[in-house]
């Protein structure tokens, strides 16, 4: 089957490696592929590691809570002409991202954003903006509606209701927000080649997708980059992978 | 006119605003900023591509004098479009119909309830937790053809190695096969998450139903046919969304696998956008590639998104 044959061939990278260069089988191309090589003249991931991780951590924060906000108020504050606006919202997921691309990159150089993490974190937590407020209104959907109104005549307002009885149980939510967005953001490859054309400021994609680019660098060292590059999204993976599940199940709607 | 301010006044005081409205406000406030983010950033940027389509911009100093369709034209007579074109028919029907039937497939094996299962399913939806971007450079390594002087490498080694070594291939380096190498990564990367939808899907039948149709004298191949395939339909439905709208837009892989390959075998739309209009400045024609783009993927997610507004509103 080819997913196994396939999850096998990525352990297989290291031994076919061992095969090749059995004598020097040491952490050697993860060392090469993190630091990079001045010799040969090529940059490690390492710096591009960590503004990925300045990018994803407070990109993912933001936009779970806008999300929650926004789900919070469309499924139980409905105004008139909520749907067909939660409608319009979603389309904003689905869009190829290059129907505005352009205006976005002009837009972003006259505030001063163009080519900086701030400026990423912007771009994410605004396309963000769509899948997060689906997730968030699907559970609020599951929440009785009681439980708001009990609130309401005990004099509570809208924020009151939300910090005391919506916001505390919103926790499973959040979870598969946060681990929803924290992959997208650190997978994201098309933002960061067009927001951050510095190879200093780009994400890890985007050095990875440089690193293997260049024909200087051995195949090993792409592998090691590519591994190191997955990590965090792995570990999520293994670590959370209950919640990635529901994530995948939410982000295909009603399905 | 001087008499309004007493009336709203007298309103407030009168107590319907002052106990509805304060939480109406304060909701529709709290939506405004995402609301007007998105008629901005997705609505307004679209309408600016569009209209940018259409004008003379071809260099980095923005030209807005009027064309009309004269991108388009040009557009679907250049040869390079003309085959991103083709690669993506090609690569979203192999795609598609790769995927559903492989994840429909795992997850009746995994329905079985078979050992191991929540193994399995770990190992199948692994590749939904990595980046495209590392699928593709991993992929780009299984599947290079290796070198006349230094052997063969990646899968064509492995398939030396257990006899099969004539299916050797140049994969993506062939022209003839292009893109389809492209396929083969995509699937690798999404038949998990089908065979997921697919497995709540099928945890959702009763098991009477099977039962009684087995009863009834059904073979297991009719009870697929006939009950359990129909009962399935809004699961492949929502699959050939997701699916599709991805299979559209396809970018970072091809990027990290290929690039645009030889005589552009496996390029596609979204990377000829980029080239361009990144690298090379014709911002009008990256504006219509990307407009193309965008009809393409609103053919397929508008009547969706309708439909699922329609079903709600009914509920």
């Amino acid at each position: 089957m080819l997913l196994i044959t396939g999850l096998k061939s990525f352990e297989e990278v290291n031994l076919y490696r061992m095969w090749d260069l059995p004598t020097r089988f040491s952490l050697d191309s993860f060392l090469k592929a993190w630091f990079g090589s001045e010799s040969q003249g090529f940059r490690g991931i390492n710096s591009n590691f960590w503004n990925s991780v300045r990018l994803a951590v407070p990109a993912t924060l933001l936009s779970a809570a806008l999300g929650s906000l926004n789900g919070y108020v469309l499924s139980k504050w409905r105004f008139r002409g909520a749907d067909g606006l939660f409608t319009l919202l979603l389309f904003g997921m689905f869009i190829p991202y290059q129907s505005i691309l352009i205006p976005l990159v002009q837009l972003l150089s006259r505030i001063g954003l163009y080519g900086t993490i701030p400026g990423l974190i912007f771009v994410h937590v605004v396309y963000g903006i769509p899948i997060t407020t689906l997730i968030f209104r699907n559970y609020y959907a599951t929440v009785p509606g009681e439980l708001v109104e009990a609130a309401k005549i005990d004099g509570a307002g809208i924020l009151g209701i939300y910090r005391h009885v919506v916001f505390p149980i919103s926790m499973p939510a959040f979870a598969v927000v946060m681990i929803w967005q924290f992959t997208s953001i650190w997978n994201d490859f098309l933002f960061g080649v067009i927001v951050t054309p510095r190879p200093a400021v780009q994400p890890v994609m985007v050095a990875l997708n440089n690193l293997a680019g260049s024909y200087i660098v051995e195949w090993n060292v792409q592998m090691a980059g590519a591994l190191l590059a997955a990590l965090p999204t792995m570990l999520v993976y293994v670590v959370l992978g209950r919640y990635f599940m529901r994530g995948l199940l939410a982000g295909s709607l009603k399905g | 006119m001087v008499q309004t301010k007493p009336l709203a006044a007298a309103r407030w005081r009168s107590g319907r605003w002052r106990l509805r409205n304060p939480d109406r406000v304060i909701a529709v406030l709290l939506v405004l900023p995402s609301l007007a983010a998105i008629a901005v950033f997705v609505y307004g940027f679209i309408g600016f591509t569009a209209f940018a389509s259409l004008t003379r911009w071809d260099n980095l100093v923005p030209d807005f004098s009027w064309v009309g369709l004269e991108n388009y034209f040009r557009l679907f007579n250049t040869q390079r479009f003309q085959i991103d074109l083709r690669n993506t028919v090609t690569f979203t029907s192999l795609f598609l119909l790769t995927s559903l039937a492989l994840g429909f497939a795992l997850a009746v094996l995994l329905d079985r309830r078979i050992r191991g299962e929540g193994i399995f399913r770990s190992l199948y939806l692994f590749p939904l937790a990595l980046s495209f971007i590392v699928t593709g450079v991993v992929w780009r390594w299984l599947l290079n053809p290796g070198s006349a002087e230094l052997g063969s490498t990646g899968v064509n080694l492995l398939l030396d190695r257990v006899g099969l070594g004539a299916l050797k291939s140049g994969w993506y380096t062939d022209p003839r096969i292009g893109i389809k190498a492209v396929v083969i990564a995509a699937v690798w990367q999404m038949s998990g998450y089908m065979m997921a939808m697919y497995l709540a899907g099928l945890r959702g039948i009763p098991e009477e139903l099977r039962e009684a149709a087995l009863v009834d004298g059904a073979s297991e191949f009719q009870v697929y046919r006939h009950i359990i395939v129909p009962l399935l339909h809004p699961i492949t439905l929502g699959a050939l969304i997701i699916l599709g709208h991805i299979s559209l837009k396809i970018f970072d892989l091809v990027v990290a696998m290929t690039g645009p390959g030889p005589g552009f075998s496996s390029d596609v739309p979204a990377l000829f956008m980029f080239d361009t209009t990144f690298r090379g400045n014709n911002f009008a024609q990256g504006a219509g590639i990307a407009i193309i783009l965008l009809v393409m993927v609103a053919a397929l997610i508008v009547p969706y998104l309708i439909y699922s507004l329609r079903t709600e509103v009914q509920r």
